[in-house]
């Protein structure tokens, strides 16, 4: 087990934080923390990180203790915070080899691990850190938190902010650092991402609602979406709201995800009812269920 | 150790990185030492004063041209009414009104006594008591030179004898202000920017975020700190010696002492004030914050050093408060070994003093920092 939460909570004064999480993540898992801001997601690494210390429960990294052996932590694992948080002012390269320095290795000695991502800044190893673009900056944070060959990688939300190319790119580079046999926990606001992870757990307001793989999330979802779109969709919306039998309504992409809570469900009473109310170019079909319809549905 | 060192070297880089900085960092205390020691003179001059001379005689005159002659004062139009002379006092076109009574000549021929009444514009109190000073001081004189001239008039008569009082300023014989305020004035600025450069440092790092990196790597607190602090200390001497350079070369400030146990002295003294920025950086969240607190200590450090108002007229309590102040015992210290050529045992008190501050304050400081939350 590499990563083990018992019951844990931590408030801010009288904002309960987390509340009673627990969780556990298998060695060379990747495991996924998704839910929206505010959820506890980053209070949470930073317990795992050693930076904060829980009120009540216990959590071990690799089996070390997070409050006794907070120092062989520090030693093994790779964190990577939400904010960007290395020197804007040193380049590159300086930023690399200083946090290699501080944790008794060199470039040379680990580059193997980082060497994919490696190359890609390369090209701008003389530029100042801060002079970078967002995707560029996640890449060079992602080497500093990996230059020292950590077994369990913490990253807080690496993709807020980036492209969805460089996110895509991003991903592929955590799928080659799990196959290397490193641990990974990750946070993310985006439900796309889930379906990335080996396993996720769906957090909210401080509180874990689910975990599980996710695929096993959607099969075990037992409610039938469908898909509705037509000319007016604002109108679409309210009329859908109004309509006796709903269970939830809410837009999604180019789309109008509708679950009834009629077992017999019949989309023809739906399309009549639609046509009654002058909307015209219905299409109204069963849809695909993703992640977020889970989570809205939690 | 590696690891210091590679800490050191990285602020290195990051101060000689920063340009603009490194520039205010050297040219302001440079500038300032200038200024300031140019500005901060005890010195009042140009002293606007008023006669109402009621008397109208020989005696009368002398001593108005007896003011006249110094150059501290302007003697300005005379008045026949106190009233008119009042007015331009309020007006603020006069600071002293002397009021020469009818009698003056008479009194002083007839009982060798005569009185003449000095009003002093007292809104700044400092300047009125300097100015005060320097009235009974040609007043005196011009007495003086009435009782020589009585002498002579009446030679066989006895006259009192005097005391004469011939004071000999040691170790500034000529009351230059200069060689008086100048390491004063070093002594504020070394202790200024190595108070806000390292309060300043370690809670930008908290700004920016890094410090959260730093925190998770196995980096040990007594290397982070001295990695961090130590730029600043070399700093602090690098000002120093810019500042030692300047008070000997522009201003010609004497240096009796050993200048090696300056740098002695200030390398503890600056342990002193990197610990105590330390502290307040621990303290705080933002840069601003730990400005405003740097400011406010900074404040009652320099007016309670005893550089600009002796401390020995302050109030019992105020004293005591400047036994806690670290500027106090450095502006002591330097004036003592610059001006008056003390040795090392003369300036033990002050130095163990600074030492046993530094160990309390970096203590407390170390203590307070804390890596997690």
């Amino acid at each position: 087990m590499s990563i083990s939460v018992q019951n844990i909570s931590k408030s801010y004064k009288s904002i309960q934080a987390i509340d009673d999480v627990s969780f556990e993540v298998n060695e060379g898992e990747l495991f996924g923390l998704i839910g929206p801001d505010g959820a506890g997601k980053t209070t949470i690494f930073r317990i795992l990180t050693t930076l904060l210390l829980a009120n009540e429960g216990n959590a071990k990294v690799l089996e070390f203790d997070v409050k006794q052996d907070y120092k062989a932590i520090r030693n093994s694992v790779g964190y990577m915070p939400g904010k960007f948080s290395l020197y804007q002012d040193l380049t590159v390269e300086e930023n690399l080899t200083f946090f290699a320095t501080i944790f008794g290795t060199t470039i040379e000695e680990n580059y193997d691990l980082i060497e994919d991502i490696y190359v890609q800044i390369e090209p701008f190893k003389k530029r100042r850190a801060g002079a970078l673009s967002g995707g560029m900056k996640q890449k060079l944070a992602l080497c500093c938190a990996l230059i020292h060959a950590p077994k369990v990688l913490f990253l807080d939300e690496p993709t807020t902010g980036v492209d969805p190319v460089s996110r895509k790119e991003f991903w592929q580079m955590l799928k080659r650092l799990q196959q290397k046999g490193i641990t990974i926990l990750v946070s993310t606001p985006y439900m796309d991402e889930a379906s990335l992870c080996d396993r996720i757990a769906l957090i909210q307001k401080g509180k874990i609602l689910k975990i599980d793989s996710p695929s096993n999330i959607i099969s075990k979802y037992d409610k039938v979406i469908y898909d509705i779109q037509s000319k007016n969709t604002h109108g679409l919306i309210h009329d859908l709201k109004n309509y006796s039998s709903h269970y939830s309504v809410y837009a999604f992409g180019e789309f109008i995800h509708y679950i009834d809570t009629n077992q017999n469900f019949n989309p023809n009473d739906l399309q009549d009812y639609l046509q009654q109310k002058n909307h015209t170019q219905i299409i109204i079909k069963p849809a695909q269920t993703t992640i977020e319809d889970v989570f809205m549905d939690l | 150790m590696k690891t210091i060192l590679f800490i050191i070297q990285k602020e290195f880089k990051q101060i000689f990185r920063d340009k603009s900085m490194l520039q205010l960092i050297f040219i302001l205390p440079i500038l300032q030492l200038l200024i300031l020691s140019n500005a901060a003179t005890f010195d009042v001059k140009n002293i606007a004063i008023t006669f109402v001379d009621n008397n109208q005689s020989r005696e009368s005159r002398e001593l108005i041209s007896a003011f006249d002659a110094s150059t501290y004062f302007n003697v300005t139009e005379s008045y026949f009414s106190e009233n008119k002379a009042i007015e331009e006092m309020q007006k603020g076109k006069t600071d002293i009104i002397v009021n020469i009574p009818v009698n003056f000549n008479r009194n002083l021929q007839k009982d060798k006594k005569g009185s003449i009444s000095v009003n002093i514009n007292a809104i700044d109190a400092a300047t009125a008591g300097v100015e005060n000073v320097y009235v009974t001081q040609i007043v005196s004189a011009y007495n003086k030179n009435i009782q020589i001239q009585s002498k002579y008039i009446s030679e066989n008569k006895e006259v009192e004898q005097n005391i004469m009082v011939i004071p000999s300023f040691w170790y500034n014989n000529t009351l230059n202000y200069k060689t008086f305020m100048v390491p004063g004035i070093l002594v504020l600025l070394v202790t200024m920017l190595t108070l806000f450069l390292s309060s300043m440092n370690i809670v930008r790092e908290k700004e920016l975020g890094t410090l959260e990196q730093i925190n998770v790597t196995p980096i040990k607190k007594y290397q982070f700190i001295i990695g961090k602090l130590f730029p600043f200390w070399v700093l602090g001497l690098v000002i120093l010696t810019v500042g030692l350079i300047i008070s000997k070369v522009v201003f010609n400030v004497p240096m009796l002492g050993n200048i090696l146990l300056v740098y002695g002295f200030t390398s503890i003294y600056l342990l002193l004030i990197l610990g105590f920025g330390l502290f307040i950086s621990n303290h705080t969240e933002t840069q601003q914050q730990a400005m405003f607190i740097a400011w406010f200590f900074m404040v009652i450090f320099i007016l309670m050093s005893g550089l600009f108002t002796p401390i020995e007229s302050m109030p019992k309590w105020a004293q005591n408060i400047t036994l806690l102040n670290p500027i106090r015992y450095f502006v002591e210290f330097i004036r003592m070994v610059l001006l008056k050529g003390s040795g090392f045992v003369e300036v033990l008190n002050n130095l163990l003093i600074v030492f046993g501050f530094a160990v309390v304050v970096n203590g407390l400081a170390v203590w307070s920092y804390k890596k997690t939350n």
